[in-house]
């Protein structure tokens, strides 16, 4: 069961081949026996079991969604109700959410069955998943490295089959780098195209949920529920949602993609290269068209980033603060004790170090120069993508400079850490949609395409990375001892 | 103040308004006052994790209405942001504010004092968030947090730092605190803080071109205390100066039970407030269409009002003043001259004088008057026609207040209405003057002043209802 497809599912649930009951009991056994790879920080059995009930009389009644019934995850980033909602910090281990994310309230509104919890970075701040307070991923392809982060924890619990599909959260690449190093496919829609309202924040102008899956049609379907305009997210944009899986019967013919030679330099190792050339020659056989394209722009992303991102952070991050939820030092002597003690004792390093460096450049003396200069550079980059998509239909490239790297490797290096995230990072400073899709593997670990887009294109991207998986079957592999 | 010829005082304010709004700037939750703690906050106004604001729209209005009352430029494009801070009533950490982009700049406004009119810049006013209130009782040596008045929509109103006195400063809270409450955007309430101020204060040498250096006295919630604790200060500055000392700039506090201001905190101890543009919410748009919109909803405006009371009713500047000071006030009045069709100087007086007197003495609004526009102007009608006097008016007025009776229901069960009959006037004229030879002598003797006690002797004998004109003509007549 655990190799379907959402179709495939929701017509065995419809056939009555099974339940969602014994679906769901299945995934949760799974989960179990899979325990080690530490992909979930909660996992909700009892809960899921009960919606999985719901779903079967739901299903019964004929009134149901294609996702009723089907096992999901949600990543800890998620406000849930009355259940746990860590971001994977010490600080929210004790946070038990009075409200639904919006995505979440979309989710089980169709009758998903929420699986529990799934491990992250710590608010999100981080490449490989260490940063976690619950401890580190473990990637089904090779248990000694590292799964990708942030949503370290989706990508790992769907490449071993511990649910159908999950949500990530993407602000430099946290849905498209895991999913590539876990070979599986995950979309980074346009900022907005998904409501913000409960997902804890960390850089709130480039933070975008998004859906997780092995195959572009799960993805396509899990997209369907969770999109669309939101009131209580401001920034969530009020347009109409296409259907997605209509969208996924189109030939490529005459599509023309871009190559941006800076994806292709110096930092990218020559296996991953290979594996991406070889996609982007299928793409060719199906009749799509290839120009190479510059964008002098993009080596500036990582430092904007490292600007922005953490000047935002720090403002959202102060919240935690020990006063109303979360962590709070034992026998606070003051105010400021209590402060200092309850955020240096909860905080991981990470999110410290980026608290600090936000902080700093959003100083008086140095916002100019820091700040200010950051929001010019992200002009520059979105002018960049706005010119080169005038030209193409899609931007092609890897999402990573390499395959997962081993669990410790890049910890004691933050930049080499970040340079990870070198060629996803520009997209989230441009809003734009983006995908990761399964393209093969070099020395045995997955590697991933990239498809960039231009606003509102998910549909798009979604058809060319479905048109891919009717000609390749990268997405259906499964790593060893997890089939 | 004995060194007023050598110092000049500076002093500059920033109001805080409390819009009245029925919701919060960024959430849906209630903004009434006087709830029990933390029944007004929702997961929006605590800051819990993943929460976002969206806009109040009824706020970005009531901004625009003010920005247009004071003719100041309306931003075509204004920006929220966050202002860094950790206090534990301040939930997120942050507070939301306007920053490099308000969204109402330049404006003036109009003050009068000690007769003059003097014109006060204001620089900029813009949109924010209220935070919490912490308090520090009966918690075993914690402190409580009350969050209902998180999030509660603020007007911040920063004038230019043009006035030169309390008594201006004053004048001009006074003249905004008018303004809001006509325009319907603050309900002015300054005990429970709807209403407060920041108080700028310098002093320098008279003629100096330059500002000397300032204290930021914060948060006064009275005319009363802005006076005081400015003037104050100014002592405090020049005697400090005076003594070889300097003025550091720095944040005081108003004691208005010692009558003093404290240091609170000083320049070096200020925080870094870290402003940048906040990521979750979208710039605010004004457009020509809107802002016309909103135009044509103003209300007249009090200078305006009281500039059209002094023309069309010739009323004197103390009253156009004083009727004009509060919009409902000045509504009173104007209903009460069409209704009554009287001279609009009676009704002026009346309501300035009797009425507005037993208002404060009853400590009530003019909204909540016992006697309506319609009982007063019947009252009024009466002394126009001379069915009763004045004097006798001011007793029916007194029975008015007391009961719900109109005044000819009172004049007619006192038998109050004037004797304007001139045979039983002459009556008593000619019984007084056969009782009072002596006075008779002195007044036909050239002292004049004797009269008054003619006329005084002839009311006091007919109750106070005749016709005092009538009294006069008769008794000048018969004392030829």
């Amino acid at each position: 069961m655990h190799n379907k497809s959402i179709k495939e599912l929701a017509s065995g649930l419809r056939s009555g081949e099974f339940s969602s009951v014994e679906l769901t009991q299945a995934f949760l056994a799974r989960i179990k026996q899979h325990q080690s790879l530490n992909c979930f920080i909660s996992v909700t059995e009892d809960l899921a079991l009960q919606a999985a009930k719901l779903a079967d009389h739901r299903i019964a009644t004929g009134n149901a969604d294609l996702l009723t019934g089907i096992p999901i995850a949600q990543k800890d980033i998620f406000c849930t109700q009355g259940i746990k909602t860590t971001c994977g910090s010490k600080m929210l281990d004790n946070f038990i959410a009075p409200y639904n994310a919006t995505v979440v309230e979309k989710l089980n509104d169709v009758g998903a069955v929420m699986l529990g919890k799934l491990n992250m970075d710590e608010f999100a701040m981080g490449s490989s998943n260490e940063t976690s307070y619950y401890g580190v991923v473990r990637n089904p392809w090779q248990t000694d490295s590292v799964p990708g982060g942030s949503s370290g924890g989706s990508a790992a619990a769907i490449a071993a089959r511990l649910s159908v599909c999950a949500t990530g959260t993407d602000t430099g690449g946290s849905i498209r780098q895991p999913a590539a190093l876990c070979g599986i496919t995950g979309l980074k829609p346009t900022y907005g195209r998904v409501s913000r309202y409960g997902m804890i924040a960390y850089a709130s102008s480039l933070d975008q949920g998004g859906p997780m899956a092995r195959s572009a049609e799960d993805t396509a379907i899990l997209m369907q529920a969770m999109a669309g305009f939101d009131p209580k997210d401001s920034s969530s944009v009020d347009m109409p949602v296409p259907d997605y899986q209509a969208g996924l019967g189109v030939d490529l013919k005459g599509l023309t993609i871009g190559l941006p030679k800076e994806f292709f330099g110096d930092g990218l190792s020559g296996n991953v290269a290979a594996v991406i050339e070889k996609a982007i020659q299928e793409y060719q056989k199906m009749g799509a068209v290839v120009k190479e394209v510059s964008m002098p722009n993009l080596k500036l992303a990582i430092p904007a980033y490292y600007v922005i991102a953490p000047a935002e952070c720090s403002a959202n991050l102060s919240r935690f603060d020990g006063v109303r939820f979360g962590y709070r030092c034992e026998n606070p002597q003051d105010l400021t004790d209590l402060y200092t003690r309850s955020r240096g004792e909860a905080f991981g390093k990470e999110v410290k170090r980026r608290i600090l460096m936000g902080t700093y450049a959003l100083s008086a003396g140095y916002y100019d120069a820091y700040y200010i200069k950051a929001q010019k550079i992200r002009r520059l980059i979105s002018e960049d993508f706005k010119k080169t998509l005038a030209e193409v239909d899609v931007i092609m490239g890897p999402v990573t400079p390499s395959t997962a790297f081993g669990i410790g490797e890049k910890m004691g290096n933050p930049i080499e850490m970040y340079l990870s995230d070198i060629y996803t990072i520009a997209i989230n400073l441009a809003g734009l949609p983006a995908m990761s899709i399964p393209a093969g593997f070099a020395e045995g670990k997955p590697v991933g395409l990239q498809v960039i887009g231009n606003y509102f294109t998910e549909d798009r991207l979604l058809n060319i990375a479905h048109q891919y998986q009717q000609v390749t079957d990268w997405h259906q592999r499964s790593p060893k001892g997890f089939e | 103040m004995e060194t007023s010829q050598e110092w000049e005082t500076v002093i500059g304010l920033e109001i805080h308004t409390q819009l009245a709004t029925k919701s919060k700037i960024f959430s849906g939750a209630a903004t009434a006052y006087g709830a029990e703690p933390n029944t007004q906050a929702c997961a929006v106004d605590l800051g819990l994790p993943g929460v976002l604001p969206v806009l109040n729209e009824q706020a970005v209005t009531m901004a625009v209405k003010f920005g247009l009352a004071i003719e100041a430029e309306i931003a075509p494009y204004s920006v929220f942001a966050r202002k860094n801070y950790f206090y534990p009533d301040l939930p997120k950490g942050y507070q939301i504010s306007q920053f490099e982009l308000p969204i109402v700049g330049n404006g003036h406004l109009d003050i009068d004092v000690d007769g003059t009119t003097k014109r006060i810049g204001i620089t900029r006013a813009h949109l924010e968030e209220d935070a919490g209130k912490s308090l520090h009782e009966n918690f075993h040596g914690m402190s409580g947090i009350d969050l209902n008045r998180a999030g509660t929509p603020l007007l911040e109103i920063v004038s230019e730092p043009e006035m030169r006195s309390a008594k201006e400063a004053v004048a001009y809270m006074r003249k905004i605190h008018e303004l809001v409450r006509y325009l319907g955007i603050c309900d002015g309430n300054m005990q429970e803080g709807s209403f407060r101020c920041d108080a700028n204060v310098s002093v320098r040498p008279l003629g100096q071109q330059q500002f000397g250096t300032r204290a930021e006295i914060k948060n006064i919630n009275s005319f009363k205390f802005v006076e005081k604790a400015i003037n104050h200060e100014v002592e405090r500055q020049i005697e400090l100066i005076e003594n070889g000392g300097k003025v550091v700039q720095e944040t005081r506090l108003y004691d208005s039970v010692k009558d003093e201001t404290r240091s609170m905190r000083s320049k070096e101890e200020a925080n870094d407030y870290r402003y940048f543009p906040d990521p979750d919410l979208l710039p605010v748009f004004i457009s020509e269409e809107f802002k016309s919109q909103i135009k044509a909803q103003l209300p007249e405006l009090p200078n305006a009002r009281k500039q059209r009371f002094r023309e069309q009713y010739q009323l004197d500047d103390e009253n156009a003043g004083i009727l004009t000071a509060s919009r409902q006030l000045a509504d009173y009045f104007e209903f009460v001259v069409n209704e009554s069709a009287c001279e609009a100087k009676l009704c002026a007086n009346w309501i300035t004088g009797d009425l507005v007197a037993a208002l404060n003495k009853a400590d009530l609004d003019i909204t909540e008057s016992p006697v309506n526009t319609q009982r007063l102007a019947g009252l009024l009608l009466r002394i126009n026609d001379n069915t009763i006097s004045g004097k006798i008016a001011k007793q029916v007025f007194e029975l008015m207040w007391q009961s719900s009776s109109t005044a000819d229901e009172i004049i007619a069960e006192k038998g109050l209405k004037q004797i304007t009959d001139s045979g039983a006037i002459e009556t008593i004229i000619d019984k007084i003057i056969a009782d009072n030879p002596d006075q008779v002598e002195q007044y036909l003797s050239g002292k004049d002043k004797v009269f008054a006690f003619f006329v005084g002797q002839v009311m006091k004998e007919m109750q106070g209802k005749a016709n005092p004109a009538e009294v006069n003509k008769m008794l000048k007549a018969k004392l030829k």
